[in-house]
């Protein structure tokens, strides 16, 4: 007989208890592991965001447009290598549930400042050649069944009209944190429509994408393309993509903020859980812990008696939350409107978080019960009525 | 030639700020090889000698020497080592771990030492043959009867050979015919291996084993 077979034994001691615990426990990390994907889904976007590209915008709102003239100044200025642009198109495609960014870009540039979207160079010629051709991100043909040469109808909003674009090139997002169900179509394809049907709104992009040499000159060449246009009826605001991304979160940052709050809450939940069934434990069993102590098991035994139980418990009741995290986050993604998260995936942090918070709630709630073995002397110990 | 001698010892508790004397100024030893009763009426220290003689608690004044070592002068990690080496405990309630078998309750003071899976396994068997329980091994304390616990608790404070067996009470909770089976063990661990036994009790034919009995009133061995 070991120690372990002890542990493992006392475990078993109030089968139900223990069972609840556990299951207490994996719910709490499963809880816990939802929420946490949730606030990293919202976040996918700045952690998608590269250090060595600006984002200058409408200093009022990046709603509000700025001249197509501005890119060229942009481009010139100090330790600006690539410049392109980009406008929120909108529209609906099928119906209003499905949910997927749609921007109208410059065909030439776009893909050269987001290399992360890997696009095939052939499927990347026809779009340049097609001026009312898009390239679509993979998830959205593993969504909608899409291939090469299919019409995508659109119902604009934005842009008024029935708009239709032929899908000639399927990119695939290069990173974990790349968006992979953007509608990319052309810039020049939108520009003509409208000029056509709105002559005032011609001209005008969403905002800029400026590929810098330099991420460590992002402070300064910012303040440098915002000081050319200062004092123009389109003044530019212009930051990081991360800082641009950080502030289309701020929006939302309450929820966030709450959501953060409560996965470490439901931590303490935890604790309490496994606190308290080990407080009855140990409460119960004190006078064997005097037993022991008598037959000369020393500090060292009884800590590792009731902090491997503790132990035990927590990271079964880990295990089994993490175990039930995968098909949980799959089936909230599944429940939500499609597309409304492009990236919802169980992060290797949140299981790594999740795993080490069972454990360190394991040792936590030990603590008390430690505490109060090694301080009962065993004639009190021997004394006690568990 | 004396294994136990107890030397001078007080023991006084203290509840808030009033003390309250248990023990004043004892002095007696035991030879090697006793069997001693010690007895007295409820509250007269009977079971606080014991303890301090076991090293599982601590006197105010006074030393107490087993063997060649003064208990009182050890502190709580060596006190754990020379219990563990030294004293065989047998309790009123028996204070078996409910969740182990007979077997692994007498194996618990071996894991203590270093002896090999195979040694212990042999010290346990022996140790619940001599209680005669060998064919209960594999059974659960609420499986046995109040004698038969008692017998596996026997065999538990034998089985690392001690140097003194300490015993509380250890006919307290037991029916009369169940008490004699396991005085008559002790006896027989008296008589046959030798063991020096300190015994507390309150049943006058628990004393009639014993070959010496002291008794303690109010503190003071008279």
């Amino acid at each position: 007989m070991r120690v372990f077979r002890l542990i493992y034994k006392n475990m078993l001691r109030h089968k139900l208890r223990t069972m609840l615990t556990i299951i207490g426990i994996a719910i709490a990390v499963v809880a816990f592991g939802l929420l946490r994907t949730v606030v990293t889904a919202w976040y996918a976007g700045v952690e998608g965001s590269s250090a060595n590209r600006l984002i200058a915008r409408h200093s009022v709102s990046f709603i509000f447009p700025l001249p197509l003239a501005y890119r060229d100044r942009i481009a010139n200025v100090d330790g600006v290598e690539r410049v392109t642009y980009a406008n929120w198109f909108g529209g609906v495609y099928i119906d209003k549930n499905q949910f997927f960014a749609r921007l109208a870009v410059d065909a030439e540039t776009f893909f050269d400042v987001y290399p992360e979207l890997l696009v095939p160079k052939d499927q990347l010629d026809a779009f340049k050649k097609d001026r009312s051709g898009c390239i679509i991100g993979q998830q959205l043909v593993d969504r909608f069944n899409l291939k090469l040469g299919d019409i995508m109808p659109i119902e604009g909003d934005i842009y008024p009209g029935k708009w239709n674009f032929t899908v000639r090139g399927i990119y695939k997002p290069r990173d974990k944190t790349t968006d992979p169900s953007n509608m990319l179509m052309q810039w020049q394809y939108l520009d003509e429509k409208v000029r056509i049907d709105f002559p005032t709104r011609a001209g005008n992009v969403g905002w800029y994408i400026v590929e810098i040499k330099d991420p460590g000159k992002s402070a300064a060449i910012s303040a440098q393309v915002d000081e050319y246009f200062k004092n123009s009826p389109a003044e530019t605001k212009t930051e990081t993509e991360r800082a641009f991304q950080q502030d289309f979160m701020a929006t939302v940052s309450a929820i966030i903020t709450a959501m953060n709050v409560m996965s470490f809450v439901i931590i303490g939940i935890i604790m309490l859980v496994l606190g308290n069934t080990m407080i009855m434990a140990a409460r119960e069993r004190i006078r064997e812990y005097s037993v022991l102590k008598t037959l000369g098991f020393s500090s060292f035994h009884l800590i590792g008696l009731i902090g491997g139980e503790s132990l035990a418990i927590a990271v079964l009741g880990g295990a089994v939350g993490i175990a039930l995290s995968y098909p949980m986050v799959a089936g909230f993604e599944a429940a939500l409107p499609k597309g409304w998260f492009p990236i919802f995936n169980l992060e290797t942090i949140t299981l790594v978080l999740a795993s080490s918070s069972a454990l360190l709630v394991g040792i936590l709630a030990s603590i008390f019960p430690i505490q109060r073995a090694l301080n009962t002397t065993i004639v009190d110990g021997l004394r006690q009525i568990g | 030639m004396s294994l136990v001698s107890v030397q001078k010892i007080s023991k006084s508790y203290w509840r808030d700020s009033l003390e309250i004397p248990v023990l004043n100024n004892i002095s007696f030893d035991v030879p090697e090889g006793e069997f001693v009763g010690l007895m007295g009426p409820s509250g007269s220290g009977k079971t606080t000698l014991l303890n301090l003689i076991a090293g599982i608690d601590r006197p105010t004044q006074g030393a107490i020497m087993v063997s060649d070592t003064d208990v009182t002068r050890l502190n709580e990690s060596q006190l754990a080592k020379w219990r563990a080496r030294n004293v065989g405990f047998v309790f009123q309630f028996y204070n078996l771990l409910p969740v182990l078998t007979a077997f692994e309750n007498v194996e618990l003071p071996l894991l203590l030492s270093k002896l090999s899976k195979k040694e212990r396994r042999e010290h346990v068997e022996f140790a619940l043959k001599i209680v005669g329980l060998e064919d209960r091994m594999k059974h659960y304390p609420k499986q046995l009867s109040g004698g038969q616990e008692q017998r596996v608790a026997i065999a538990r404070a034998i089985v690392t050979d001690p140097t003194i067996l300490i015993a509380d009470e250890p006919t307290g909770d037991l029916d009369k015919s169940s008490a004699l089976e396991i005085l008559n063990l002790l006896e027989r661990l008296n008589s046959e291996f030798k063991k020096t036994i300190i015994m507390v009790t309150h049943d006058p034919r628990a004393a009639e084993k014993a070959h010496s009995i002291r008794h303690l009133d109010k503190g003071e061995l008279t």
